[in-house]
């Protein structure tokens, strides 16, 4: 690995790392993260299959509330970065980024309980009107969440590709196929966090209506959202007309006004 | 009389940007409090000079606040709106400001949440990634700038929105106005979810029921994955998705529940019942 290349990493590590907790442009997802690791390594293609691999294994995983995902932006970084030097298999690649988001979740969760400190010394530069404090406060808490990804995407970058090698070696096959077999079936951890997040259950049947056409047909995913929407839209429309109707009902039932319905729509009766 | 205190576009635009940045300093004791003070800081240059006042609205800001980092924008707008009004004294409190950011947060996070969250990045990312397994570079670059185009414009749209329509915003929020646009969200959500389960969802268990020689001594393989693919494609993963689900509510770490998984997975492929 030259000078060059490991700065350029230091710099996505650093990237990925606040994006990890910023949520915003989501460069720390594998399939963005591992890409641009990809690129810098010279083997772009690797990158792409990794990042698309480790992209649907982590689908669900989100900060909701309090609640903090695994951490994809060190696990994508470091692990496309030993897949490609030592010149390793897609399946040795999520048995080191599975074990790299679970130690990153608490990396982070390290880095947001230190935060609470510099949040205590922003109230005393509130209380003094020292805007610029509170600014390197909040500064400050993103270098912090930086460093988090890159002071171990250095150590990885300066370890020798044959001590990575060896090590990567030795994980027995059945571990890495069968970390294979569980990176396709892991999807639905994902699914099933989705799916409690909307837990209105009269809605529900969407849910199957979804499942049935995916099943029996060959739409693609752009012609599902398409369709979802317009399901949505129509739901909407159609309980709209029914309180419409009975508020009308009610009305004409006071026999203070007599509304003309031309509304020739079966389906609503 | 003292000429009235307005924010501009640019205080506007500098809210935007920064508003990228309003997660940089999550913590436990009060989340995103000190983004948000970032974020309202050049509103709060503009309307209150240095002083007992200035100093105030800082600390206004930096009490507790979470909710969805995207639609955060029109609850910045309305926030910043209110103290163009309290630094022009119309009769608008610190407590009403607080208050409105108390109110939002909640109905904001439950729309934010199953439109991005639950529906529009995993769709996304799903697609983004069915291109990416062959080597395709569009699925990145897809899943990236559409993703981004969208998620910047409901920030810039969303915070201009709040600015002008200010309190006013509360009667637009009245009625059933969020929760339609919840269910909506929520609808989408699930009919996609439902579809991701059935293909995007890989369990192969290859297990022979039954060889069947044909006249011509062609053998026919019946596993029992094509059992189970003739009556009902994906049910397993269906069934799979739905204990988790299960599981989850009753309070299971989903850490826990992948690793499991990982376990299942490697004696699957050890005992040969996975593939």
């Amino acid at each position: 690995m030259s000078s060059l290349q490991i700065i350029l990493l230091l710099i996505i590590a650093a990237i990925t790392g606040i994006a990890s907790v910023l949520d915003e442009g989501q460069t720390h997802r594998p399939l963005v993260a591992c890409t641009l690791v990809g690129l810098v390594l010279g083997d772009l293609k690797t990158g792409i299959i990794l990042g698309g691999t480790l992209e649907l294994m982590a689908l669900g995983w989100m900060n909701v509330g309090l609640a903090m995902a695994p951490d994809t932006a060190i696990a994508s970084v470091i692990s496309t970065i030993l897949v490609i030097t030592a010149d390793q298999g897609i399946g040795e690649g999520i048995a080191v980024a599975v074990a790299l988001a679970a130690a990153g979740q608490a990396l982070t969760i390290f880095v947001r309980t230190i935060t609470v400190f510099f949040i205590h010394r922003a109230d005393q530069y509130a209380k003094a009107g020292n805007i610029k404090g509170i600014e390197i406060m909040h500064i400050t808490a993103m270098v912090f969440q930086a460093l988090r990804v890159m002071i171990p995407t250095l150590i990885v970058a300066l370890i020798s590709v044959s001590a990575v090698q060896a090590f990567l070696g030795n994980i027995p096959d059945v571990i890495t196929k069968g970390l294979q077999i569980g990176g396709g079936i892991i999807v639905v951890v994902g699914y099933a966090m989705v799916i409690n997040m909307m837990n209105i259950p009269y809605l529900k049947p969407f849910f199957y209506i979804g499942f049935l056409l995916a099943a029996f047909t060959d739409f693609n995913l752009v012609g599902f959202g398409a369709l979802g929407l317009c399901l949505a839209l129509l739901y909407q429309q159609v309980m709209q007309k029914q309180s419409a109707h009975g508020a009308v009902a009610a009305a004409s039932d006071s026999g203070s006004v007599a509304v003309y319905d031309d509304d020739d729509d079966d389906l609503d009766a | 009389m003292e000429k009235e205190k307005r924010l501009t576009k640019k205080e506007i635009f500098s809210m935007f940007i920064r508003s990228n940045f309003l997660l940089g300093s999550f913590n436990f004791e009060r989340v995103q409090a000190m983004g948000y003070c970032y974020v309202m800081i050049p509103a709060i240059k503009k309307l209150y000079g240095p002083g007992a006042k200035r100093n105030e609205a800082l600390q206004r800001h930096l009490e507790w606040f979470n909710t969805h980092p995207w639609l955060t924008a029109p609850i910045f707008g309305v926030t910043a709106a209110m103290e163009e009004e309290m630094a022009n004294n119309k009769g608008i409190d610190g407590k009403a400001i607080s208050g409105m950011k108390i109110g939002l947060m909640g109905p904001i996070a439950g729309v934010g949440d199953p439109i991005f969250w639950g529906t529009i990045r995993p769709v996304l990312a799903a697609l983004g990634a069915s291109l990416a397994l062959g080597g395709n570079i569009a699925g990145p670059l897809l899943f990236f700038f559409l993703l981004n185009a969208i998620r910047l414009s409901t920030k810039y749209y969303g915070l201009k929105y709040g600015y002008v329509k200010g309190m006013e915003i509360l009667q637009d929020l009245a009625g059933n106005r969020i929760q339609k646009l919840t269910e909506g969200a929520s609808i989408l959500g699930l009919f996609v979810m439902g579809a991701l389960v059935s293909k995007w969802t890989t369990i192969n268990i290859p297990i022979v029921v039954s060889r069947i020689k044909d006249e011509s001594g062609k053998v026919d393989v019946q596993t029992v994955q094509n059992v189970l693919d003739s009556i009902m494609p994906g049910a397993l993963p269906l069934g799979l998705t739905l204990l988790v689900a299960w599981m989850l509510r009753k309070g299971v770490n989903p850490l826990l529940i992948i690793c499991g998984i990982f376990v299942i997975g490697i004696l699957g492929y050890w005992a040969g019942f996975l593939a």
